[in-house]
C-alpha cells in the first residue's frame, strides 16, 4: 500500500479492502516513525485526519465517494486549512490557527473527499531553494540525508519520496514544485498562471503564485489537479473557464509531437551528467515517435534578474499585512505603534525574507521604479514573447529542472546570489505564466535528475500525456530510495 | 551601482523592519551582490516594450454590490495578538 499508486488506493478503498482510518494510520505511523530524522512536516494532528478519514468511510459506505475520498495527503504549511496550525515556514505565523480554508483545501478535503496528513515543511513565506530558510529547520532529502530536498516544497517533497504520504500539494512562484520534484524523484506539476485558485495560499508574489501536485507519477498528478483546478470567484485571477478532465489524453500516443529544445538551455551552467540523463530522456522521447527542434529564448539569461526584482516587489507589498495587529507573530515589548511594527517585522521574520522586503522596498521607492521595476516587466514581456515563438514550431519544450542534483546542507545557504542561480531553468516559466513539469529520468551518483517540461497556456493535460507516455516505458519514477523502509 | 549603509537602513525604516547596525552591514553586501545579478538587466534596451504586470492580460472581475460574507468577527479576532471589546489594541498613537 505504500507505494500503491492513487488509482490502485482508489481500487483498494472502493473493494473494502483497506478503509481510510487503515490507510490514515499506515501513514500516520511511518510519519512517526520517520519525520523526526527528515523533518518534512512541521504539524501532525492524527486525530483530525483519522476524523476526516472516518468521514471519508462513510462516504465509501454510502456510495457517494469520489475517486479520491479516502486517500491520504500531505499539504503545504502555505494553504490555510481550518483548526490547523499554519505556519508558511515563519516564525511569524508560528502560532497561527487558520480560521478559514484555502480554495484548494476546500476542494480537495471537503469536496473530493482526501484526508490531510498534515502540513508540510517548507522555506519561510516559500522564500528559497533548498527548505533552509524554514524557522522549522532545513528537510532532509530521503536519497540522501546531508543534502537539500530543494525548495521551497520542500517538505512535501520529502514527504512523497520517503513515502510518508501517497501525494502533496505544492506551490511554485520560481521553481518550487519542480525543483525539489527533481531533486527527490518526484513528479510535480506548476499549472498554467489561474487555474489553481490562490485563495487562502499565503501570498508571495501574486503574479507568480500557483499550487500545484506533487506525487509519484502523472497519472496521479493528474488526478488530483482534477480535484485542486477550476474557477473560484474568491481568487480575482481565477480563470473563468470550462472544467477539464486532466487525465483524458494521458494515454494518447506521441507519434508527431514536436520536442523543441532551447539551445539557451543546452549550453553551459549544467552539470555535465545531469545533462546526459537529460539528453537520454529527449533519446526515449524520439524512441516513442516524438520529433526534437532546435528553439531558442533568446531572453532567458535575464529571467533570474526580472525575477528578483519582480518578486521581491509584490512580497514586499504582500507581506506588509504582517504587522503584529491582527494575526502573527507581535515582539514582547515594544513602545510607540511605528516600534511595535519594527520590532515584530525584525523579531518574526528570518533573514531571507528579509532581504527580499528590502529588495522589494527599494525598487518600488521614489527614484528607483523606472529603472528597476517597470524595466523588469518589460524583460517579463520580452521572456514571455520568446515562448510565443518558441511554441510555433513545438508542442513542448523540454529541458533540466535543475542545473545539479541535490546539493549539501549549508552548501550554498550563506550564499543568496548561488541559491538563487538554482531556479535559472524553471524561472522563465513563471515569469510566462505557463505550465511546466518535472518528471524524473535518471540519477547521477545515486541522485536524482528531473526533465523539465513546458507547455503552452492550458496544456496541462499535454504535458501530462507527454510525461505519462514516459514512465510507462521508463522505471525512473518508480525507484524509491535506499535506507527508508 | 551599490547601495550605502544609509540605504539600508533608510529602506529597513520604509518597510517597518527594525536593523541594528551589524545587519545593516551584513545586508548590505548580501544586497549589494543581488544588485549586481540584477543590474544585467540594464544593459537590455527595452523601449517600445510594452511592460507585463500579469501572466493573462484580463481585467478585474466585478460583483454584485450585495453581502455575501457572513460575520465571522470572533473567528478572525480569536488569531489576534490582543483584543478588548471587538477592538484591536495597539500602543497609543493620538495623545
Amino acid at each position: 500500500m505504500i507505494n500503491a499508486s492513487l488509482k490502485q488506493l482508489s481500487q483498494a478503498l472502493a473493494a473494502k479492502q483497506i478503509s481510510s482510518v487503515e490507510l490514515t494510520q499506515l501513514f500516520l505511523d511511518r510519519i512517526d516513525r520517520l519525520n523526526p530524522s527528515l523533518n518534512a512536516f512541521v504539524t501532525v494532528n492524527a486525530e483530525k485526519s483519522l476524523n476526516s478519514a472516518k468521514a471519508a468511510d462513510a462516504r465509501i459506505a454510502a456510495g457517494t465517494a469520489g475517486l479520491l475520498t479516502g486517500i491520504p495527503i500531505a499539504q503545504k504549511d502555505i494553504f490555510c486549512a481550518e483548526g490547523w496550525r499554519t505556519t508558511c515556514g515563519s516564525k511569524m505565523l508560528a502560532n497561527f490557527v487558520s480560521p478559514y480554508d484555502a480554495t484548494v483545501i476546500r476542494k480537495m478535503e471537503s469536496e473530493a473527499g482526501l484526508v490531510s496528513l498534515g502540513k508540510t515543511n517548507m522555506d519561510e513565506f516559500a522564500m528559497g531553494s533548498s527548505n533552509e530558510t524554514s524557522f522549522f529547520g532545513p528537510v532532509k532529502n530521503p536519497w540522501d540525508q546531508t543534502r537539500v530536498p530543494g525548495g521551497s516544497s520542500g517538505g512535501s517533497a520529502a514527504a512523497v519520496a520517503a513515502r510518508l504520504a501517497p501525494a502533496a500539494t505544492g506551490t511554485d512562484t520560481g521553481g518550487s514544485i519542480r525543483q525539489p520534484a527533481a531533486l527527490c524523484n518526484l513528479t510535480g506539476l506548476k499549472p498554467t498562471y489561474g487555474v489553481v485558485s490562490r485563495y487562502g495560499m499565503i501570498a508571495f508574489a501574486s503574479s507568480l503564485d500557483q499550487g500545484g501536485p506533487m506525487a509519484a507519477s502523472a497519472e496521479d498528478c493528474a488526478l488530483l489537479l482534477n480535484t485542486m483546478s477550476g474557477f473560484d470567484e474568491h481568487d480575482s485571477t481565477s480563470l473563468d473557464r470550462p472544467l477539464e478532465d486532466y487525465s483524458r489524453d494521458l494515454e494518447k500516443p506521441l507519434a508527431g509531437l514536436r520536442i523543441g529544445l532551447p539551445k539557451e538551455f543546452f549550453g553551459e551552467g549544467c552539470d555535465a551528467e545531469v545533462m546526459a540523463a537529460v539528453r537520454a530522456a529527449i533519446a526515449q522521447y524520439e524512441k516513442l515517435g516524438a520529433t526534437i527542434v532546435e528553439v531558442s529564448l533568446p531572453n532567458s539569461h535575464l529571467s533570474v534578474p526580472a525575477y528578483y526584482v519582480i518578486a521581491p516587489a509584490e512580497a514586499s507589498s504582500n507581506l506588509s499585512r504582517f504587522d503584529g495587529v491582527r494575526y502573527g507573530y507581535r515582539a514582547p515589548e515594544y513602545g510607540s505603534l511605528d516600534d511595535m511594527y519594527m520590532k515584530s517585522r525584525a523579531q518574526g521574520f528570518g533573514a531571507e525574507v528579509k532581504r527580499r522586503i528590502l529588495i522589494g522596498a527599494y525598487v518600488l521607492s521614489h527614484g528607483y521604479y523606472d529603472a528597476y521595476y517597470l524595466q523588469a516587466q518589460r524583460i517579463r514581456r520580452l521572456i514571455a514573447n520568446d515562448f510565443v515563438e518558441a511554441f510555433k514550431d513545438c508542442d513542448v519544450i523540454m529541458g533540466p529542472t535543475s542545473p545539479t542534483t541535490a546539493f549539501k546542507l549549508g552548501e550554498k545557504a550563506a550564499d543568496p546570489v548561488q541559491m538563487y542561480l538554482s531556479d535559472i531553468y524553471t524561472i522563465a516559466v513563471n515569469l510566462a505564466g505557463l505550465p511546466g513539469m518535472s518528471v524524473p529520468c535518471g540519477f547521477v551518483g545515486g541522485l536524482p535528475v528531473g526533465l523539465q517540461l513546458i507547455g503552452n497556456y492550458f496544456t496541462e493535460a499535454q504535458l501530462l500525456n507527454v510525461a505519462h507516455r514516459y514512465q510507462q516505458a521508463t522505471d525512473w519514477h518508480q525507484r524509491r530510495p535506499a535506507g527508508i523502509e | 551601482m551599490s547601495l550605502t549603509l544609509e540605504q539600508v537602513q533608510r529602506i529597513a525604516h520604509l518597510a517597518r523592519i527594525e536593523i541594528s547596525d551589524a545587519e545593516a552591514l551584513s545586508t548590505q553586501g548580501h544586497l549589494n551582490g543581488i544588485f549586481q545579478l540584477i543590474e544585467q538587466m540594464q544593459a537590455v534596451d527595452t523601449r517600445g516594450v510594452e511592460p507585463m504586470a500579469h501572466a493573462q492580460d484580463l481585467s478585474q472581475r466585478l460583483r454584485q454590490d450585495a453581502v455575501v460574507e457572513v460575520d465571522r468577527r470572533s473567528a478572525y479576532q480569536a488569531v489576534a495578538p490582543e483584543i478588548e471589546a471587538g477592538l484591536y489594541l495597539v500602543p497609543k498613537v493620538i495623545e
